[in-house]
This record gives C-alpha cells, sequence and structure tokens, in this order.
C-alpha cells in the first residue's frame, strides 16, 4: 500500500510544532517576567488562539475541498453557529452582573422589553448542554443543507453558490433584533466561563492551549477519514464522480459524511474563538469570511491537510503584520500575495516544501511498450 | 444485490425487446431486441449515430427508455439507477479511461472491490488477505503487476484501459459492457486486449462496441450490426460483411 | 496548397493519427475516407490546428504553420466546415456569416454576394435565429460561414451527416463549383461513399489513424478497397 499512516513525516512535524506552541506560548506568557524580552505579551496569546481557531477552520474546509472536491464557500456558518451556541453560555453565565442587573435576562433583551427568556435559550447555563449545541447546531445545518444539496446532484460552482446563499441568508437572519441572538450587536461583555474569570491570563493560556489540542485532535482525525477507504472514495469523487457512482457508491452519502463532519469541525473552530475574541455578532455570518477560509486553504496547500493549516496562520499573521505596519497599503500586499500564490504557487505553500518524499514514492515512468521507444 | 436467475451458461442473461428512446424528437433507439446468453461474448458494431452508447446507457441505468423491456435475468432494469445497476453485476467500461488518475493502480482496484459501500464500513474498512489475493489475481490478469503502486496517471493508454477492465472484474459482475476498448492503442495493445477480453468470456458475459474490425476478427464471436436504432443483422463477423444491407448502410446514406 | 507530412496526435495518452501525410491543391479536392473511430476528424483539427499534432510538419502555402493556433491559421486561409455544423444556435444567420470576419483584415470585411448565390435560402433567412434553421439550411449556413473567409484551404467534415437528399445535391454541386474556379484547396473527410467518389481528385483511407490506403478516383471502384470501409 502506497499509504504512509496517519502519522507521517509531515503529520509528525505539524504535531510536533502544535505541542511545542500548546506549551512554550503559555510558559512565555505567564511564567517568563514580562521585562524579560522572551515575554510573550497577553494580546499576542489572544492573537495566536484566534490564529489557532482559523486554522482549524481552514483544516475543515480544506477536508471538504480538498479531499472531496466540494467547494463550500459558507463555512464560515457552521463557525458562526458554533460561536453563538458558545457565545449563548457566556451570556448566561454574566447574571445578574449585566448593565441591568437581570439575573436571567442578557443585557439586550432587558433592551427590547422581552419579558422571559425564550424557549431556544433555554438549557444554555448549563455547559455540557451547550457543548453539545456547539456540535448540534452546525452538524444539523450540514446534514439538513447537505442532504437536499447532493441529493440534486447539484456540483461545482452552483453549489457553492448556494453555500454562499446559506450563510447570507444566517447573517439576515441573524441580524434581526426580534431573532433573539443579540442583533446587530451580537454578543459580548462576557464574564467568565466555566467559573473562572475570561479576562485572566491563566485562562486565556488555557484556551489557547485547547485551541492547540483541538486543532490536533481534528488534525489526527482527518487524516484518519483520508487514509480510510472512504478517504479513497471521496478522492474518487473528487477527480472523477460518475466513475465513483458507476462502481455502485452512493456519492451523495459519503459527501454527506464528510460535510457534516467538516461542519463540526468548523462548529468546534467557532467555539474556541468566541470567548477568546470576547465577542460574536452576525458578520461573522458574512459570505467574504467563508470566502476568506477557502483563500487560507488555497494559499497554503489544497489537500494537505497541515497546509490549509499553515494558510490560515500565514495569511492572518500577515494581516495582522500588515494593517499595522502600512494601514493603507494592506488590503493590496494581500490581493498582492494571493495573485501571486496562485500564479507562481498553484499547489500552495505545501505543495512547494513537502509532498515529494509521497510523490517519488508512489509515481514511476510507465512500462516502454515497443511501439513508444521511437 | 439481487442475483439474476440465471445459472447456466447459454441462458439468456440480458434481454432487450422492442426498446425506444427519443431525445428531443430524435428516435435514437427504434424497437430494439438484443439477446446476449451467460458467458456469451457480443460485439457491436454500427455506423455513426446507429445508438451503440445510447443502448450502453439504457442498460446501465443512465437512461430511461420512452418504451420496451430491458431485463438482466429476471431483474427489471429500468426501476433502477447507475449505482443500483452497478452493485446488481453489471460493469460498464468507457471509451476513454476514467481510472482515478491521482490513486495509484492498486487503490483504484481496491475501490472496484466487492465490498460494503456505506460511508461508515468504508471509513473503518481493512484489507483482508482474500481482498488482497482477488487485487493480485486481478493485476496479473491484467498484467500490471509490476505498476501496482505506481500512479495511474502516469501508465499508457493501454495500460490504463486494463485498469479499467480490470476495476470492472473488482466489481465480480456477471455482464460487461465494454466501450471502444482500443480506441487509441497500439497494435500489440489491441492484441492483448483482445486476449484479455477472451480470457475474460465464457466466466462472463461480454458486450463489446467497436469499430475496429481487425480486432473484432480477433475477438471471433457473434455480431449485431445496429442502425439508426435497431438491430439491421446479427450472425457471424463473415455473414455480417457479406450482407448487402450492411455493406449498402456503411458505404451510402 | 497543403503538405502534412507524417504527423501524429494524441488525445491525452491515446494515439489518434500515426504518422499520417496528406496533401491538397489549388482545385482539387482529396478526400479522406474511413470507418468511424479511424482518425478523419482527429486528421481534419490537426490542420486546422485545434488540436496539436505531435512529430512531422505541416506546411501550407509555402509557410510552416505546424506551430501555429487555429486563429492564426484561419488568418492565414484555412477554413472549417466541422463536422455537425457547429452553428451559433443564439445568433442569426447573418451574425453566423459575420463570425468570419475576425478571421479577415479589415478592409475585407463583408459578407460576399455570391455566397448567396450558391446558397439563396440563406438570404430569405438572414434574420432568422441559427438554432431555428433545418439540418439542410444549417450546412449551408456552415459552409457559407467558412466561404466568408475567402480560404484557400477549405475543410469539409462529413458534410452530408444527417442531410436530407436534395440539400446533398445541393452541396454537391456547390463543392463542385468550388473546385472548378481553381483558386481553393479541398480536403473532404466523408462516410458517404458515393458522394466522396463523385467529387474526389485523389483520396486517403484511415485505419486506426494510420493511411493504410490512397491514389485516384479510378481506384474507389476497387473492390479491396471499398472493403477497408465496410464492415
Amino acid at each position: 500500500m502506497a499509504n504512509t499512516g496517519i502519522f507521517n513525516r509531515s503529520a509528525l512535524v505539524f504535531l510536533f510544532a502544535l505541542g511545542l506552541a500548546a506549551v512554550a506560548v503559555p510558559l512565555l506568557n505567564l511564567v517568563v517576567p514580562s521585562e524579560n524580552v522572551l515575554h510573550l505579551p497577553d494580546y499576542l496569546v489572544t492573537l495566536l488562539g484566534k490564529y489557532l481557531c482559523f486554522a482549524l477552520l481552514a483544516l475543515s474546509v480544506d477536508l471538504v475541498w480538498g479531499f472531496c472536491g466540494i467547494l463550500s464557500l459558507g463555512h464560515g456558518a457552521f463557525f458562526a453557529l458554533g460561536g453563538y451556541a458558545m457565545g449563548m453560555y457566556l451570556m448566561r453565565q454574566i447574571g445578574a452582573r449585566g448593565v441591568y442587573g437581570n439575573p436571567n435576562l442578557p443585557d439586550f433583551m432587558v433592551f427590547l422589553n422581552w419579558p422571559s427568556l425564550p424557549w431556544y435559550w433555554q438549557g444554555f447555563e448549563f455547559f455540557p448542554f451547550a457543548m453539545v449545541m456547539v456540535l448540534l447546531a452546525p452538524g444539523l445545518l450540514a446534514l439538513v443543507f447537505g442532504w437536499f444539496a447532493f441529493r440534486s446532484r447539484v456540483t461545482g460552482v452552483y453549489l457553492s453558490i448556494i453555500t454562499q446563499a446559506m450563510t447570507y441568508a444566517l447573517l439576515l437572519a441573524f441580524f434581526r433584533n426580534d431573532m433573539g441572538f443579540g442583533g446587530n450587536n451580537g454578543l459580548t461583555d462576557f464574564k467568565d466561563i466555566l467559573g473562572f474569570n475570561i479576562q485572566a491570563a491563566g485562562v486565556r493560556a488555557v484556551l489557547f492551549s485547547l485551541s492547540a489540542l483541538a486543532v490536533g485532535l481534528c488534525f489526527i482525525a482527518a487524516r484518519g477519514i483520508v487514509l480510510s477507504k472512504l478517504g479513497l472514495v471521496i478522492a474518487g469523487i473528487r477527480d472523477a464522480e460518475p466513475r465513483v457512482r458507476f462502481l455502485g457508491y452512493r456519492a451523495e452519502h459519503y459527501k454527506l459524511f464528510v460535510f457534516v463532519v467538516s461542519a463540526l469541525m468548523a462548529g468546534i473552530a467557532g467555539a474556541l474563538y468566541v470567548p477568546q475574541v470576547g465577542i460574536i455578532n452576525p458578520s461573522e455570518f458574512a459570505p467574504a469570511n467563508s470566502i476568506e477560509a477557502v483563500i487560507w486553504v488555497a494559499f497554503g496547500g489544497r489537500g494537505t491537510l497541515w497546509g490549509a493549516a499553515l494558510g490560515a496562520i500565514v495569511i492572518n499573521a500577515a494581516k495582522s503584520w500588515f494593517t499595522g505596519a502600512l494601514p493603507e497599503a494592506w488590503l493590496y500586499v494581500l490581493g498582492f500575495l494571493f495573485i501571486a500564490v496562485t500564479l507562481f504557487m498553484p499547489k500552495g505553500l505545501a505543495g512547494s516544501f513537502a509532498g515529494w518524499s509521497n510523490l517519488k514514492k508512489t509515481s514511476a515512468t510507465p512500462l516502454p511498450t515497443p511501439e513508444m521507444a521511437e | 444485490m439481487i442475483p439474476p436467475d440465471v445459472k447456466q451458461n447459454g441462458e439468456t442473461l440480458l434481454y432487450l425487446e422492442d426498446v425506444s428512446v427519443s431525445f428531443d424528437g430524435f428516435k435514437a433507439l427504434n424497437k430494439l431486441g438484443l439477446d446476449v446468453k451467460r458467458g456469451e461474448m457480443r460485439a457491436i458494431i454500427g455506423p455513426n449515430g446507429a445508438g451503440k452508447s445510447t443502448m450502453m446507457d439504457v442498460i446501465t441505468g443512465k437512461t430511461r427508455p420512452d418504451e420496451g423491456r430491458v431485463l438482466f435475468g429476471n431483474v427489471d432494469l429500468t426501476q433502477h439507477d447507475e449505482a443500483a445497476i452497478a452493485n446488481l453485476g453489471i460493469g460498464r467500461k468507457f471509451q476513454k479511461p476514467t481510472v482515478f488518475e491521482n490513486h495509484s493502480v492498486w487503490e483504484n482496484l481496491e475501490l472496484a472491490l466487492r465490498s460494503n459501500r456505506s460511508p461508515l464500513k468504508a471509513l473503518f474498512w481493512k484489507a483482508s488477505a482474500k481482498d488482497n489475493a482477488k487485487i493480485n489475481d486481478t493485476l496479473e490478469l491484467t498484467k500490471l503487476e509490476d505498476l501496482r503502486f505506481s500512479r495511474a496517471a502516469n501508465l499508457s493508454h493501454g495500460q490504463k484501459q486494463w485498469l479499467e477492465i480490470g476495476m470492472l472484474l473488482m466489481q465480480e459482475p456477471e455482464l460487461l459492457l465494454v466501450d471502444e476498448p482500443v480506441a487509441g492503442m497500439t497494435d500489440s495493445e489491441t492484441e492483448k486486449t483482445a486476449s484479455l477480453l477472451k480470457t475474460i468470456a465464457g466466466k462472463k458475459s461480454v458486450v463489446v462496441v467497436e469499430h475496429d474490425m481487425d480486432f473484432i476478427q480477433a475477438l471471433g464471436v457473434r455480431v449485431t450490426v445496429l442502425h439508426e436504432g435497431s438491430v439491421l443483422a446479427e450472425g457471424s463477423l463473415d455473414a455480417v460483411q457479406k450482407n448487402p444491407r450492411v455493406i449498402e448502410v456503411y458505404l451510402g446514406r | 496548397m497543403l503538405e502534412a507530412k507524417s504527423i501524429s496526435l494524441f488525445y491525452g495518452a491515446s494515439r489518434a493519427l500515426n504518422d499520417v501525410t496528406v496533401s491538397a491543391e489549388p482545385g482539387k479536392i482529396t478526400c479522406v475516407l474511413g470507418r468511424n473511430g479511424t482518425g478523419k476528424t482527429s486528421l481534419i483539427r490537426a490542420i486546422a490546428g485545434l488540436s496539436p499534432s505531435r512529430g512531422g510538419s505541416i506546411r501550407f502555402s509555402g509557410q510552416n504553420i505546424t506551430k501555429l493556433g487555429a486563429d492564426a491559421r484561419a488568418r492565414a486561409g484555412i477554413a472549417l466546415v466541422p463536422q455537425g455544423r457547429e452553428i451559433f444556435s443564439s445568433l442569426t444567420v447573418e451574425e453566423n456569416l459575420k463570425t468570419g470576419f475576425a478571421a479577415l483584415p479589415r478592409a475585407n470585411r463583408n459578407i460576399p454576394d455570391e455566397i448567396f448565390e450558391l446558397f439563396p435560402v440563406l438570404k430569405s433567412m438572414l434574420r432568422r435565429r441559427g438554432g431555428d434553421l433545418s439540418g439542410g439550411q444549417q450546412q449551408q449556413l456552415a459552409i457559407g460561414r467558412a466561404l466568408v473567409l475567402r480560404p484557400k484551404l477549405l475543410l469539409l467534415d462529413e458534410p452530408t451527416e444527417g442531410i436530407q437528399p436534395s440539400i446533398i445535391k445541393d452541396i454537391e454541386r456547390v463543392i463542385g463549383m468550388l473546385r472548378d474556379r481553381g483558386t481553393v484547396s479541398i480536403i473532404l473527410v466523408e462516410q458517404y461513399f458515393e458522394f466522396a467518389r463523385r467529387l474526389a481528385d485523389s483520396f486517403i483511407i484511415l485505419n486506426r489513424g494510420r493511411v493504410v490506403e490512397q491514389g485516384g478516383p479510378e481506384k474507389l471502384k476497387d473492390k479491396n478497397v471499398k472493403a477497408l470501409l465496410t464492415v
């Protein structure tokens, strides 16, 4: 078999880097004194944590796009739904410490003169319930949406367009104040998580490490999926879907499977994102966000998993740096980066570095037949 | 899988009767009839537009006929779609090799193995010794043993065609539909393909659509000539070649 | 004057043409015959520049056009009447004819009247959508469209396919007239044997991408030659 196992060289390097970060970042922030040049400032811990959440989102997009050929331009919706589930839990934790001092109702509901907590907010005061919803909300959306989309055999650009429509519809819905999710202000002013002060340095560091852990675990799970026979089938669906059908596989079922798994990962990413940035609002549903996630994957290297994660981190790091260093020009620099990668590095960053060891093992020149030896 | 109720060589396995298909007023198939026995290899020939591809599409479930019966053993094929028909035991090989270019030869065959097709089963599937033996047998039959770990994209045209035939065999079909297998092949590849198909027939039924008369000669089987959607003549290649109606149709309009 | 020497064509790894040599002279019709799948259309595509040929060379009017793209070859005077006509169905007859202008220098961008003399039906249907024409009318439009180019080489791929007999007669007449003018070279791919035989000044027969027979029109009466075209 040409497979080199879930833990091949690039996987191990990636996981090692994650593990190192998960340990080093909290150390450099909490233990190393602030006068020391190696000290990692507080804001950087949050920033790096944010990058990791984006890396997980990129991973989820790579799973459906790089390995199954489903160009989802709406994965931001799954990210946002996971984020909202976490946000709703955090809102409930505020209790009476909000501006209006109402122990049961979040500030924005008091402001809207709502008499009581709507039914769909019930249960979010319990952490386990909220965590289930982090998975259930995006998962259910992916299941229903995917069921109709894949069954109707919509593919290619048409599928991408309706994923955009999906996230756009949610954007509009969540913007409305009467939906009860905070309207355009969203959910914010969180106080604590599981009893711990959400602003505390220690909590920040733990959230960072958890993000690294989530990326690592989902990476391993994704590797397991793509290296299994299921992975072979979805790669077949990406390369020659009719062939897969003629082999007797129900392509819709396979697509649905990876689409839902991917949505769950995106939901987890969103749920880890919200406590670190301290806010969730409907702009997370913006179609542009989903498109950006795809660009991270294309930049980093579609179909490699670790490449997608790397792409997300590099682009967002570049974004942060350029907005500070070149506030006028950063958009242009970013645009130039995208164009350059598309033109000169079509396989993204990952394609230019690694994968060569794998390629060497499997590609062989064809045996020459007499007629061809001319 | 519902096995067709046809056990013996010599019994009818594939039966088409009065099959008609129209596309936008154009009659692609016109009361077409066909009878292929178990273990038989049949060659289908005919000028352009005679309806050969449409006939294959009807049998494999890609196109539903407007009228007529399509029976595989005792199963009515018009009630099923491509995946179901593939699982019933009909394998189709397209003219253009459609192997999975980014997979290795081994992985291509693995995908085609007869196995439970559900996603969850596929997720946890591990190859058994029996599976590996089957793949090795197919590699031997198609003469691709040395290329088992090569990426399919790197195979020659002929090798890709044999790989695809191999994939077809992995599904353990009872009927193989092979569409212009030797188009674009070298002479030696064409010869090898003829002997490969002859080895396969007898255990399975094979229906071959081709234009290459040397290849059909090498196969040495019963020939059905299609013209304008129905059967014009049927018999040995020799008899069909002498048939004046056939000559007329090939030369004229 | 066209000379294609020892050209091959591959679609991916599949070999469609194998070392084919064919030529065409002004005032002569070269017929390309052969069963389905033998490479006739591939040969036309190679000459027109739609698919890149491998090996050998293609010379046209003294110029080596082997590396030229299809648009450059059209500008050089090679016009194609493809199999299946490929009329632009949402454009009108007039607009279809005008698409030929792309390959002409500004000064020549007009529809020569003689096209309407050859095919009067096109004149009466100038405003009709291409897709609304009958098969025979579309074929006439396709030939007319090619003639707008004032071609030096006319490539016709199975112009009688699916056409009613009366229009076939018209087309035969037109092709004959064009040949008799002496200024155009014509390569005609056909499966309609008698049609080809009546028009051919020379012919080649393809089998499996190779030239297996060639010669003058008298040879087409030979039974062995005919056998190459039937079952």
